[in-house]
């Protein structure tokens, strides 16, 4: 009984050894493993650096002197390092007065208008995602249909008609019907009023004017607590579907012992989902603060000066800025043109990212948890 | 009788609270979208003028507003046209990227949770106004062109290389075309992944682990109870992925169609028309959706 007849491989034994004994397996593994992991490790690597890239490379421009743009031998570290450029962007976008203090005026209107749209929004995509996950009614698949149609139609299709009507806002719009401003108009005309929104409302029948709601927050805060804001759709989808995983048993003990139903929803609902909502309201902060769409649409710079609006008009600006004679626009350089821009994203990007870094665990996980519930 | 009848009020009751639950979104949904979509449709056949303070008056004009948007407008049908293209290409090269890394970040390895901040990050970094800033320049595109011909000249490009190099050797050019097209947009592809990444990632933390033990001893090797096992269980989620992925194409705001109507519509004040463009627009995105849930519903029928 001789222990070299059994294939003992023991740890005493050389890495070589023991591939000998396999028959040369352990190394082919071994081989296979390292360059699995080399590739992987090239690959993430590549990948993140391109990511992160432009964000280094807009950073490093930002600090340059004109000058240094037009030397092709610096290329990434600058030789002459400057901070005017973000004066400069600061007084194109609207953070400090020309020649004068800071104020900040974009981003802190950025910033309240995000947070307060957020809040309409999460607060009414909650109610109506937790309807659609806990109780039965009739229609429920057709409203549900609707939610997923919520999420595909691009809202530039009705784009022309909300700005009509919020531009020229009235609410029941039907007099026209009854013969208000209707001369001349058709039995058939008055009856196509009701339709395309050109009916006379009951605002303009008071008061002889509709009113202009683009020009202040309330008609885009009007869309969003009824659930069409921005990307709403997809909070009330990802709501729904985290509702639906929490197990019914609660609730019905706290309906057994008495709790109603709004209680029952605040009380035992919303502590359990508070990952989730509050994963939808990073989602919805962070795209509202970069959002253009509803911004142009809703609320014009010339009412409030929203960081976003600000920096798509920053182009336009910068002739003025850069001429001495304020009536004429002189030409600016593409690669300063390029160079402020980037530090318009950068300042747009930044807080963003700090955000990011502290609430990294919410966007991530609360996200994988409504998904795995599929 | 009586037990029923309580049964059946209790069973209204909750649908009427279920309702008054969803009641904000009833009421959005037929003013903010119903009826603006009817508008919009309306507006898409009329010529619209807007008289401030007073409403808009229109007049009704049939179809010539699509006749416009196709025909006289000279942007809007070659940059649709541009931009499926594009979307096409994009559309294939997202969901096969961000599946890929969806299973590299659910392997095992150090700076895992650093790789899956940077993967997510892009969700912040290419919404709303950040993706198109850097494009709506007019001399950005100029100097690229400029960029991309000095490239092709002294033959930096290695893409432009490689692929000269494969056409040599006689293979297909269509094929390489559209493959090396992915390559060229791989930034704006890995920019636009961060959401499909995280999807599958669940998808795939879902799979429970016993299967991946069964197989193992079973004999499987890795790469096969990838496909026996892996791909099929996360096979649904490409639907949702691909829908999300031509969703959020189409809504981007780099896209150079929406950039035309937008332009239409606030510089030119041409209302009708620009609703004319968003409607044959909505119609080529609905029917790539449809055409696409269609195949890979097939598809991943098949696989399972």
């Amino acid at each position: 009984m001789s222990k070299n007849n059994t294939v003992y491989i023991g740890k005493n034994k050389s890495f070589w050894d023991r591939n000998r004994r396999s028959g040369g397996y352990l190394l082919k593994r071994r081989a296979i493993q390292v360059t699995i992991s080399v590739v992987r490790a090239l690959l993430i690597f590549g990948l993140c650096f391109m990511i992160v890239q432009p964000l280094l490379t807009r950073l490093s421009m930002s600090i340059m002197q004109e000058k240094d743009l037009y030397d092709s031998t610096i290329i990434l570290l600058p030789r002459n390092v400057t901070l005017d450029n973000y004066r400069i962007v600061a007084e194109l976008t609207d953070l400090k007065t020309i020649g004068g203090g800071w104020h900040f005026n974009a981003l802190l209107n950025t910033l309240w208008v995000s947070v307060l749209v957020s809040i309409f929004q999460i607060v009414s995509t909650t109610l109506v995602a937790y309807g659609f996950a806990r109780y039965n009614f009739p229609l429920k698949k057709f409203w549900f249909a609707l939610v997923i149609a919520l999420i595909i139609i691009p809202p530039q299709t009705i784009q022309s008609a909300l700005y009509m009507n919020f531009a020229n806002f009235d609410v029941l719009r039907i007099f026209t019907l009854f013969g208000a401003d209707a001369e001349g108009l058709t039995f058939g005309q008055r009856l196509m009023s009701l339709l395309d929104g050109t009916g006379t409302g009951l605002i303009k029948l008071l008061s002889g004017q509709t009113w202009n709601l683009r020009a202040n927050v309330s008609a885009y805060l009007i869309m969003c607590m009824t659930c069409m804001g921005l990307k709403d759709g997809l909070y009330i989808y990802m709501m729904r579907q985290y509702f639906q995983g929490i197990p019914t048993s609660l609730e019905e003990a706290a309906y057994v012992d008495g709790c109603g139903t709004m209680h029952t929803f605040v009380r035992i609902m919303l502590p359990d989902a508070l990952p989730t909502i509050a994963s939808c309201f990073l989602f919805s902060f962070v795209w509202q603060w970069t959002d253009i769409f509803y911004a142009r649409l809703f609320l014009p710079s010339s009412a409030i000066s929203l960081y976003s609006t600000q920096m798509s008009s920053m182009v336009t600006k910068m002739g003025r800025y850069f001429s001495a004679d304020a009536s004429k626009a002189v030409v600016v350089p593409n690669g300063r043109q390029l160079q402020l821009i980037a530090i318009a994203v950068l300042i747009c990007a930044i807080p963003l990212i700090i955000l990011y870094i502290f609430t990294q665990r919410t966007f991530v996980e609360s996200l994988a948890m409504s998904g795995s519930k599929e | 009788m009586s037990r029923e009848r309580k049964l059946i009020s209790m069973q209204r009751r909750r649908a009427r609270t279920g309702y008054l639950f969803i009641l904000p979104f009833i009421i959005g949904f037929i003013l903010f979208m119903a009826r603006p979509l009817i508008q919009s449709l309306i507006m898409s056949l009329n010529d619209v003028v807007m008289v401030p303070g007073q409403g808009y008056t229109m007049t009704w004009k049939g179809l010539d507003n699509y006749h416009i948007a196709m025909g006289a407008d000279p942007y809007f049908n070659a940059r649709l046209v541009e931009e499926i293209g594009r979307m096409a290409t994009n559309t294939i090269a997202t969901l096969v990227l961000s599946f890929v890394i969806a299973v590299i970040l659910n392997q095992d390895f150090k700076g895992r949770t650093l790789a899956r901040a940077i993967f997510f990050l892009p969700v912040i970094l290419s919404s709303g106004v950040l993706p198109g800033i850097e494009k709506q320049n007019e001399f950005y595109d100029m100097m690229a062109g400029v960029a991309q011909s000095v490239e092709n000249a002294s033959g930096v490009n290695i893409s432009a290389a490689l692929q000269d190099l494969l056409q040599v050797s006689g293979v297909g050019s269509g094929v390489f075309d559209v493959i090396f097209q992915m390559i060229d947009a791989i930034y704006d592809i890995v920019m636009a992944s961060g959401i499909q990444i995280i999807i599958f990632l669940t998808g795939l933390q879902a799979i429970s682990p016993s299967l991946y033990e069964a197989a193992d001893v079973e004999g499987c090797t890795a790469w096969e109870s990838f496909w026996k096992i892996t791909f099929p269980m996360v096979s649904p989620l490409l639907l949702v992925n691909c829908i999300y992925t031509i969703v959020d194409f189409f809504m981007k705001n780099d896209n150079r169609v929406m950039e035309r109507i937008s332009t239409v519509m606030y510089s030119d004040a041409k209302f009708g028309v620009a609703s004319a463009m968003s409607w044959i627009y909505f119609a080529v995105a609905l029917a790539f959706i449809l055409i696409s849930s269609f195949i890979i519903s097939r598809a991943v029928k098949s696989a399972q």
